[in-house]
């Protein structure tokens, strides 16, 4: 999916110079057969591809998207946002509906959806604060070890978590009428988000704020010298981050209509990781891709493994082997390995071996 | 310490004041209003031990980590798989051999092979690429974590310790005096188990054997002037990567120990791995990476948190963890004896 315009970086003289063209018209073909194949899923795909493949993978690859955007063009590879989706879940549990009554305030979704997420976006700001102190690998440490103390503290507080139970029975609000947590309703509901998330750090990356990040990342000293707040600049990045994550976040937990520690233990912390670098952290596609690539093997490894004659429970091992080769063969995830065949396929066989 | 104490009076005279403290709650007996404000002694002197001897695990978890962390600035996440696994391989050993005390260098030649082997085919080809490295050490653990749960299952493993330790020893501390009716007073003295102590005791005579090999040998000079300036030692001709390498070994073979040290103090499980992978990342975070002295307090420290947080604040025991942390992080990023 258009992944033949990335390598071209945003040049801003480019649409001056030429004949202006109409701007749909500028959009590349794999866009529109993507798009239409997207919005026309349900009429081939069945309940269960929409709701549990497709829909999980929307909402996998929102949060992973978050930490894309993070670590792509803020350089900060961030191990919190599937922490920053709990801290949504939960509090779209804890302010709105649920089956514990005796926590859930019971407030209306248009209350409890945007204070849900202004809560993620602060407590963000906070765990973005305490994590720009530190940098590159650094930052993985104590974003991890944030992660595990969430996922500790929520399995022991029962007075605001609910401990190791969680919440359950959240759903989502019967807006317009409809079951929100129906197959198709719930496929446009996450492909909306996803987006809507895809296009708003797409058209971050080149805005203003963007280009300042990326060259925080790039050179930070540099880009104080010219007058720019670094700190200032990263934290707004983790900040950012929080609503994509914290909206994946809210759809996960109206998805299995429960929130719970095990939704934010360590497991699905690294599964967001593996999802972002398998896919690739420099095109906000990649974490998509990754997302689907992860919510089918995750559903149909069991299978193909006990075809194969190995136990269904051995999935973890194809995830880290999986995860291990992408790693090792390639610097950019599935993006990079595919640039790679792109080049190596458009290099003109007479100009190589310049030497020679 | 002069030069500290005449640059941070104010913080001196909290140590001193706190040492104080300490070694009364220690060595007196407790008056009631004092019982009656946090409990019995015995409670708190076992914590304390228990801290303390956590606090040895710890460090020796975390020494490893700290020194490969130091050297090759390589965040080795599969450092608690590396554990788990001379965790296994000690109960093994001890199990079929009945030599508790073979399983020790058998668990950390083992581990150390397999840290060979990871420098030699990972972290060689990957150099100067930190965040590389790192992802693929936690697949690395991922794949590690699941091959050990194939291996040796879901169950708990004990290393049980051999005779001549087990049992508890008379430490002579008093814990509590009661006057009988008859009139005589009825002293009774913490009894702790020797195994801790041995352990505890073993673990800081590593700590000090590490801190003589990086201060007063030729290796130790090699690794310190790697971990100052990596590129300059290499230009001076210095074996470079046979330092790397060593260390690295040296470092996992340290892991493999502490798991037959922890698989005798608590036991050998599945998530044990992630268990201290986490502790050693706090203890280097709080104490300062790359600093052997600084993973020694914040081993230290985590294990009496851990410890008393678990018998007078039970439900908030493992924040109570992060939180010095984050403490730590906000005042100090560096961590406590890190080098800014």
């Amino acid at each position: 999916m258009a992944l033949h315009d990335l390598e071209r970086p945003y040049d801003p003289t480019s649409a001056e110079g030429r004949v202006a063209r109409h701007w749909f018209e500028r959009i590349p073909t794999a866009y529109w057969i993507v798009v239409f194949l997207l919005i026309t899923m349900p009429v081939y795909a069945s309940n269960f591809v929409l709701f549990q493949i497709f829909g999980w993978s929307f909402i996998l690859g929102m949060i992973a998207t978050s930490l894309m955007f993070l670590a792509g063009y803020g350089g900060m590879v961030s191990l919190a946002q599937m922490t920053f989706a709990g801290v949504a879940g939960y509090s779209v549990a804890i302010f709105g509906e649920s089956a514990i009554t005796t926590i859930s305030q019971g407030w209306p979704f248009y209350v409890a959806v945007p204070l849900a997420l202004i809560v993620t976006v602060l407590f963000a700001t906070g765990i973005g604060w305490l994590a720009v102190r530190t940098e590159g690998i650094y930052t993985i440490m104590i974003t991890l070890a944030i992660a595990a103390a969430f996922f500790y503290f929520t399995r022991q507080n029962y007075d605001i978590f609910n401990g190791f139970q969680g919440f359950n029975s959240v759903l989502p609000p019967p807006l317009f009428g409809v079951d929100w947590r129906e197959a198709i309703p719930f496929y446009y509901l996450t492909l909306f988000f996803a987006a809507a998330t895809y296009f708003a750090v797409l058209y971050l990356s080149r805005a203003p704020f963007g280009l300042a990040l990326q060259g925080v990342r790039d050179n930070p000293r540099r880009m104080a010298a010219l007058g720019f707040n670094v700190t200032g600049h990263r934290v707004a990045a983790y900040a950012f981050s929080a609503i994509p994550a914290g909206l994946g976040g809210i759809l996960l937990t109206w998805q299995t209509s429960q929130i719970s520690p095990g939704t934010i233990s360590l497991q699905p912390v690294i599964d967001i990781l593996v999802i972002a670098v398998v896919g690739g952290l420099s095109h906000p596609i990649g974490p998509f891709i990754g997302a689907f690539l992860y919510v089918v093997l995750k559903t149909f490894a069991v299978d193909v493994l006990i075809a194969v004659g190995l136990g269904g429970e051995r999935f973890q091992l194809l995830i880290g082997l999986g995860f291990l080769i992408v790693v090792y063969v390639s610097s950019d995830g599935l993006i990079g390995i595919w640039r790679k065949i792109r080049e190596s396929r458009n290099r003109d066989p007479f100009r190589t071996r310049e030497g020679e | 310490m002069r030069r500290f104490a005449q640059t941070h009076p104010f913080w001196s005279a909290i140590i001193v004041l706190a040492v104080l403290v300490l070694i009364y709650l220690i060595f007196a007996v407790w008056p009631k209003w004092l019982v009656e404000l946090i409990g019995r002694k015995k409670i708190f002197l076992n914590a304390l031990f228990n801290g303390i001897t956590l606090g040895g695990l710890y460090f020796l978890v975390a020494s490893g980590f700290t020194l490969i962390f130091g050297l090759m600035r390589n965040v080795n996440l599969a450092h608690g798989s590396l554990y788990l696994l001379g965790g296994y391989i000690g109960f093994f050993v001890a199990d079929y051999t009945g030599m508790w005390l073979l399983a020790f260098p058998v668990a950390f030649l083992l581990v150390a092979i397999i840290g060979i082997l990871m420098q030699i085919f990972v972290f060689r080809l990957m150099e100067g690429q930190d965040l590389r490295q790192t992802l693929v050490t936690i697949g690395l653990s991922i794949v590690l974590a699941d091959l050990m749960l194939w291996g040796f299952g879901g169950d708990f493993y004990n290393i049980s310790p051999p005779q001549w330790l087990s049992g508890p020893l008379e430490t002579g501390l008093v814990t509590s005096e009661r006057v009988r009716r008859s009139g005589e007073v009825v002293t009774s003295y913490l009894k702790y188990p020797m195994v801790r102590i041995v352990i505890f005791g073993a673990s800081v005579a590593i700590g000090i054997g590490i801190w003589l090999l990086l201060n007063k040998t030729r290796i130790g000079m090699l690794i310190r002037a790697g971990v100052d300036d990596r590129d300059m030692l290499s230009a001076t001709g210095a074996p470079v990567q046979w330092v790397f390498l060593g260390v690295f070994a040296f470092g996992a073979g340290l892991a493999g120990m502490a798991g037959v040290v922890g698989g005798t103090f608590q036991s050998v499980a599945p998530g044990e791995d992630i268990r201290f992978l986490l502790a050693s990342l706090v203890v280097v975070i709080v104490g300062g990476m790359g600093s052997i002295p600084g993973a020694a307090l914040g081993a230290l420290l985590i294990g009496l948190a851990e410890q008393f947080g678990s018998v007078y604040f039970p439900t908030y025991a493992v924040v109570l963890t992060f939180l010095i942390m984050v403490l730590v992080l906000a005042f100090r990023p560096q961590g406590l004896l890190g080098r800014a």
